[in-house]
C-alpha cells in the first residue's frame, strides 16, 4: 500500500512539474514582469538595468529553477491589474469558485445515485425512461444555455432567484463564505444547479450502467441464493461494488467541473477564478494567468492524487497489488 | 411420509425476443433426507435451470411456464418472494461453480457468513460469528478466525469453495444444491471437496443434489442419477444401475465417453453431433439425430420414461423395451 | 458499384432502417449540414458584408411579434444583421470548425497512436505519457488556456482575422489523446494476430504493415468516437465563443450570438439568445444520437461510453 502512495504522489510531482514548465515558457514568452512591476512609463535604458537586476537576461533553465522555487514559497509573481502578489489574489477568489464546487458535488451524488441505483433496479419503470431521456438531452446542452435558460425562468420573469453575483457574504477567518447567510444560499442556488446540469447526466447514467453489470454478477445471484433481504444485497453488496467505478471518474470529473466554472462563474458574475481567469484575458494579466494554471494544475493534481488514493483503500484488491 | 423434495412435470422457459425457448421441458423427480441425487448431462441441458427452477432464482426472461416443485410438502414456486426468501439459504442452500465469482470481492468473509446467519435467524452477532466459526472448523478450514477477516482473493481455490460450502451448510439446511462444484477446481481439489460434501451430507442428513456433466464424480458421490437431454431426463435410476448397465442411448454413449473405461493409446469414443441449441429440438425424441438405434417412431413420438426392468430405474426410449 | 451494393445489403443499413431514432437524426443532420453549405445561396442576408445591415435596425422582434417584419424572420442582432441569417453562417463556421478540430484530432492521434502500438518500447512509453499527462487535464480547460494564450499572442485583431484556422488548432490539440489511446489499444490487439505475423514472415517492411495492413483494422474505434468528438468540437467552439475567445462578433458563430445576446434578454430581446441556442442544441442532439446508434450497431458490447 505505502508503495503505490508513493508511486501516486511521485507522478503527481511530475505533472506538477510539466505544468509548471508549461506556465514558465509562457510568462517568459508573453508575460512582462518589468511592466507589472514598474508599469509602462519607464525608459529603455531603465528597462535594461532592470532586466538585468531580476535576472531577466540569464538562460532559460536557470529562469525556470527560480520559477519554480519561487512557487514553493509561494511567489507566483505580481497581478498587473490587482498590484497585490498574483497568489494573493487567487486565494482571495477562490472560496467562491470552492465554495460553488461543493454545493454542485453534492447535488450530483445526491441525485445521481439514488436515480443512477433506481433505473438499474427497475429499468423499465417510467420515471427511469424519463430520467434516460432526459439525460440524452441534456448532454447536448452547453452549460451556458442551461445557465441562461433558469436565469431567465427564475429571475427574469418569476423572479424567485437573484441572477447574478454572490450576495451577502460572512468573512471566517479570511475566508468570504455564502453559507452562513440565506441571500449569500439563494445566490448559489442556480449557478450550482447550472453547473449540475453538465455532469449530472453522466452521473446517472454512469451509476446505472455499473449498477446493472453489477447485479448480473455471479455473487449477486449467490447473494440471492442465500436468501439476503433485498435492501441488503442492492445497498451492501451491489452499491459497494458500483461504488469504486464512479469514485474514479468523479475524481477526474471534478477537475473538469472545475474548467466549467469559468463558464459558469462568467454568465453569474461570480467573482471566483474562473471569472478573475477571464478577466485577466482581456487586461492581458499575464502573471495572473500563469498563477491561475499552476494553482488549478495543482488543484487537479491533488485530487487525482487523493482519488486515486481514496480508491486503494476502498478497493481491497489494489491494496494486495499495490496496482489498478 | 412426503418426500423431502417432489419436483413434478416441471416446465421452464425463457421469453426471448424472437420466440419462446423451452429450457427444461417437464421433469420429475423426487429426494428424500439424506438421499444423493445427481443431475447429469451436457451443457445446454438444462441442469443448472433445474437447480435454479427449485428455488424460484432464474434470471430475468425465464420463468416457470407449468409443474410443481414442492419442498417439505409445500410448493415452493407459487411462494410469495418474502416466504421464498426464508428458504432460500435457510433451508434450500445452493454451491454455485466458481468459487471466486461467488463470493463478493469486496467484502470480508466475515460479512459473507455473518449476514447469512442474520438474515435468517435472530442471533446476535457475536452469536452468529461462533457459528460461522464453527461451520469453517467443520469444512477442514485452517486458522479460520484469521480467514474470517480475509478477502476471497487472499484465499485459494480450493479455500474458496469450501467456504462457500461453510456459507452453505451455516443454517443447516435440509437440501443442498451443488451446481457444478468443482468444475472449477484442480483435480486434487476436487477430490477434497468431494469428500468434504460427501461427509456432511451423512454427518447431518441432508438431501444432496449435485448438478454437472463429470460422470465419474457422479458415480462416486451420489446413490441416484437423472441424466438430462435437452431439457428432458432421458434416463433415471440408482447410480449403480445405470452406471453399469445404461440403457439409454444417450447414456451409453456418455459411460463409453469416459476415457477411464479405455487403453491407453486407443481413440476415445464420441457420442457423433452435437446437443440441438434449445430453440432447435427435433420433433420426437430429441436424441433421434445422434442416435445409433433410432427408427421412424423415433422421430415422431416423443418418448416417455418407464421402468423396464425389476431395478430400479426409469428410461425414455422407444427402442429399449 | 460493388461497394454501394456490399454496402446495400450490409447490417449497417438493416439497423439504420429500423431505427426511427437514427433516421430522424440523420435527416436533421443532413438538412443542417445542407443549409450550412450553401448558405450564400440559402440565407436571406450575407451578414458578412457590412453594406447589407443597419445598426438602425437593431433589435428587431421575430415576424410573428409585435414591432418584425417580414423582412426580418427571426429579428436581428444587436448590430442589426438578420438572425436567421447570421444563424445559418453562424452554424456553417461551427461546421467548419468543428470537422476540421476531428480531423486534426484524429490525424495526430492515429499516428501517435499506430507508432506507439506498434513499435513499442521508448517511443510507447514517451509518447503515452505526453498523452497522459495531457489527458490529466481537462480538455475544456487546455482549450480555454491556449485561447487565451493565443489571443494575448496574436493580439484581439490578429487574432479575430485568424480565428477560424487558430480554433481549428486549439480544439484539435486539446483532444488528440483520446484517439491516441484507442488507437493504440486496437493497434495493441492487432498487433498480435496471425495476418500479421504472416505479412512479416512474407517479408513487407514495417511501414507498408503499419499502414496498410494494421491501420484499416483499427478504424472501427475511430469512426465510433469521431461522432462524439464533433459534438464535442462544436460545444467547445460555442464555449469559447462564448467566453469571448473564439469566434468574434463580426464573424459570429452560434456561441458568439449567444454571448452577444445574453446581457439582453433581461432588456427583452430574449430572441437574439434563445434562437441561436435552440439551433445550436438541436445540432449538438442529432450528432450524438447518431453516435449512439453508430456506436451500437458497430460494436454492442465494447464502447459503454
Amino acid at each position: 500500500m505505502f508503495a503505490f502512495i508513493v508511486r501516486r504522489i511521485i507522478q503527481a510531482i511530475i505533472v506538477m512539474l510539466v505544468i509548471s514548465l508549461v506556465g514558465f515558457s509562457i510568462q517568459h514568452q508573453i508575460g512582462d514582469p518589468i511592466r507589472d512591476l514598474v508599469g509602462q512609463r519607464v525608459t529603455p535604458a531603465e528597462r535594461e538595468v532592470i532586466r538585468d537586476q531580476l535576472g531577466l537576461n540569464d538562460p532559460f533553465y536557470i529562469q525556470y529553477a527560480r520559477f519554480v522555487k519561487n512557487a514553493c514559497q509561494g511567489d507566483l509573481g505580481l497581478s498587473f491589474f490587482y498590484k497585490k502578489p498574483a497568489l494573493e489574489v487567487i486565494v482571495s477568489k477562490a472560496p467562491a469558485t470552492i465554495e460553488l464546487v461543493i454545493v454542485t458535488a453534492f447535488i450530483i451524488i445526491v441525485l445521481s445515485i439514488p436515480a443512477g441505483i433506481y433505473s438499474a433496479i427497475y429499468p423499465k419503470s417510467w420515471f427511469s425512461r424519463i430520467v434516460m431521456a432526459a439525460s440524452t438531452i441534456g448532454v447536448a446542452i452547453p452549460v451556458f444555455l442551461t445557465a441562461i435558460a433558469l436565469i431567465y425562468l427564475f429571475a427574469v420573469e418569476l423572479n424567485w432567484l437573484p441572477s447574478f453575483g454572490r450576495g451577502e457574504t460572512v468573512n471566517i477567518w479570511g475566508w468570504e463564505s455564502g453559507f452562513f447567510t440565506w441571500d449569500g444560499l439563494k445566490h448559489l442556488v442556480l449557478p450550482s444547479i447550472s453547473l449540475s446540469s453538465i455532469m449530472l447526466p453522466l452521473f446517472i447514467r454512469l451509476v446505472r450502467a455499473e449498477m446493472m453489470e453489477v447485479l448480473e454478477t455471479e455473487y449477486i445471484k449467490f447473494a440471492w441464493a442465500k436468501g439476503l433481504h433485498r435492501q441488503r444485497v442492492w445497498y451492501i453488496h451491489a452499491f459497494k461494488n458500483t461504488l469504486l467505478p464512479v469514485i474514479t471518474v468523479f475524481g477526474v470529473q471534478l477537475g473538469i467541473l472545475f474548467a466549467f466554472t469559468i463558464l459558469t462563474e462568467t454568465v453569474f458574475q461570480w467573482h471566483g477564478m474562473g471569472f478573475m481567469f477571464l478577466e485577466a484575458v482581456e487586461r492581458s494579466d499575464t502573471s495572473l494567468l500563469v498563477a491561475y494554471l499552476v494553482v488549478v494544475g495543482a488543484i487537479f493534481v491533488v485530487v487525482n492524487t487523493i482519488v486515486d488514493i481514496v480508491y486503494g483503500f476502498v478497493n481491497p484488491m489494489v491494496r494486495i497489488t499495490g496496482t489498478k | 411420509m412426503s418426500h423431502l423434495l417432489e419436483v413434478k412435470d416441471l416446465e421452464v422457459k425463457f421469453a426471448l425476443r424472437f420466440g419462446e425457448l423451452i429450457a427444461i421441458n417437464g421433469i420429475s423427480f423426487t429426494l428424500d433426507r439424506g438421499e444423493r441425487l445427481g443431475i447429469v448431462g451436457e451443457s445446454g441441458a438444462g441442469k443448472s435451470v433445474t437447480g435454479f427452477a427449485i428455488i424460484n432464482l432464474l434470471s430475468k426472461p425465464g420463468y416457470i411456464s407449468a409443474g410443481q416443485v414442492l419442498f417439505e410438502g409445500q410448493e415452493l414456486n407459487q411462494l410469495p418472494e418474502e416466504d421464498m426468501r426464508k428458504i432460500r439459504g435457510n433451508r434450500i442452500s445452493m454451491i454455485f461453480q466458481d468459487p471466486m465469482m461467488t463470493l463478493n470481492p469486496v467484502l470480508t468473509i466475515r460479512t459473507q457468513m455473518v449476514e447469512t446467519v442474520l438474515a435468517h435467524q435472530n442471533v446476535s452477532k457475536a452469536d452468529a460469528m461462533d457459528i460461522a466459526l464453527e461451520k469453517l472448523k467443520k469444512v477442514h478450514i485452517p486458522s479460520p478466525e484469521k480467514r474470517l477477516h480475509q478477502y476471497p482473493h487472499e484465499c485459494s481455490g480450493g479455500m474458496r469453495q469450501r467456504i462457500v460450502a461453510a456459507i452453505a451448510l451455516l443454517t443447516n439446511p435440509s437440501l443442498i444444491i451443488a451446481d457444478e462444484p468443482t468444475t472449477a477446481l484442480d483435480v486434487t481439489i476436487q477430490a477434497e471437496i468431494m469428500d468434504l460434501l460427501l461427509e456432511l451430507c451423512e454427518s447431518e442428513k441432508m438431501g444432496f443434489i449435485l448438478i454437472t456433466h463429470d460422470l465419474s464424480v457422479v458415480s462416486q458421490v451420489t446413490e441416484k442419477i437423472a441424466v438430462m437431454y435437452a431439457g428432458k431426463i432421458v434416463e433415471a435410476g440408482s447410480t449403480e444401475a445405470i452406471i453399469q448397465d445404461p440403457k439409454h442411448p444417450y447414456t451409453q454413449g456418455l459411460i463409453k465417453a469416459l476415457p477411464g473405461s479405455l487403453q491407453p493409446g486407443t481413440r476415445l469414443n464420441q457420442i457423433p453431433g452435437m446437443m440441438p441449441t434449445l430453440t432447435d429440438i427435433p420433433p420426437g425424441c430429441a436424441f433421434h439425430p445422434r442416435c445409433k438405434i433410432s427408427d421412424t417412431v423415433c422421430q415422431a413420438e416423443v418418448p416417455v420414461l418407464i421402468s423396464i426392468d425389476e431395478y430400479d430405474r426409469m428410461t425414455a426410449c422407444h427402442m429399449v423395451k | 458499384m460493388k461497394a454501394w451494393n456490399r454496402f446495400k445489403s450490409s447490417y449497417l443499413l438493416y439497423s439504420f432502417k429500423r431505427d426511427r431514432v437514427a433516421i430522424f437524426s440523420f435527416s436533421v443532420l443532413s438538412v443542417l449540414v445542407i443549409i450550412s453549405i450553401l448558405a450564400p445561396v440559402v440565407a436571406p442576408y450575407n451578414t458578412y458584408d457590412t453594406a447589407t445591415f443597419d445598426i438602425m435596425d437593431a433589435e428587431t422582434p421575430p415576424a410573428w411579434m409585435e414591432g418584425g417584419g417580414e423582412m426580418f424572420m427571426l429579428g436581428t442582432d444587436i448590430q442589426g444583421r438578420d438572425l436567421l441569417s447570421t444563424m445559418i453562417y453562424g452554424l456553417r463556421v461551427s461546421l467548419i470548425i468543428g470537422c476540421g478540430a476531428v480531423l486534426l484530432q484524429a490525424f495526430i492521434g492515429i499516428l501517435v497512436g499506430l507508432f506507439s502500438g506498434y513499435l513499442g518500447g521508448k517511443l510507447d512509453s514517451f509518447l503515452m505519457r505526453i498523452a497522459d499527462i495531457q489527458f490529466s487535464i481537462p480538455y475544456l480547460i487546455v482549450a480555454i488556456f491556449t485561447s487565451a494564450i493565443f489571443k494575448l499572442a496574436f493580439g484581439v485583431g490578429r487574432y479575430a482575422e485568424l480565428a477560424v484556422p487558430l480554433l481549428i488548432i486549439i480544439i484539435g490539440m486539446s483532444e488528440w489523446p483520446k484517439y491516441a489511446r484507442t488507437v493504440r489499444a486496437s493497434v495493441l490487439g492487432e498487433r498480435n494476430k496471425e495476418y500479421v505475423e504472416a505479412a512479416r514472415v512474407i517479408g513487407i517492411g514495417r511501414w507498408q504493415i503499419m499502414f496498410r495492413h494494421v491501420l484499416p483494422n483499427t478504424l472501427t474505434p475511430v469512426l465510433v468516437i469521431s461522432t462524439i468528438q464533433v459534438a464535442e468540437a462544436v460545444m467547445s467552439e460555442a464555449a469559447l465563443s462564448f467566453l469571448g475567445l473564439g469566434m468574434p462578433i463580426t464573424k459570429p458563430s452560434l456561441g458568439s450570438l449567444i454571448r452577444a445576446g445574453f446581457e439582453y434578454i433581461f432588456s427583452g430581446s430574449w430572441w437574439i439568445t434563445f434562437f441561436p441556442g435552440v439551433l445550436l442544441i438541436i445540432f449538438i442532439l442529432v450528432i450524438l444520437l447518431l453516435g449512439d446508434w453508430l456506436r451500437d450497431v458497430l460494436n454492442p458490447k465494447l464502447y459503454k461510453g
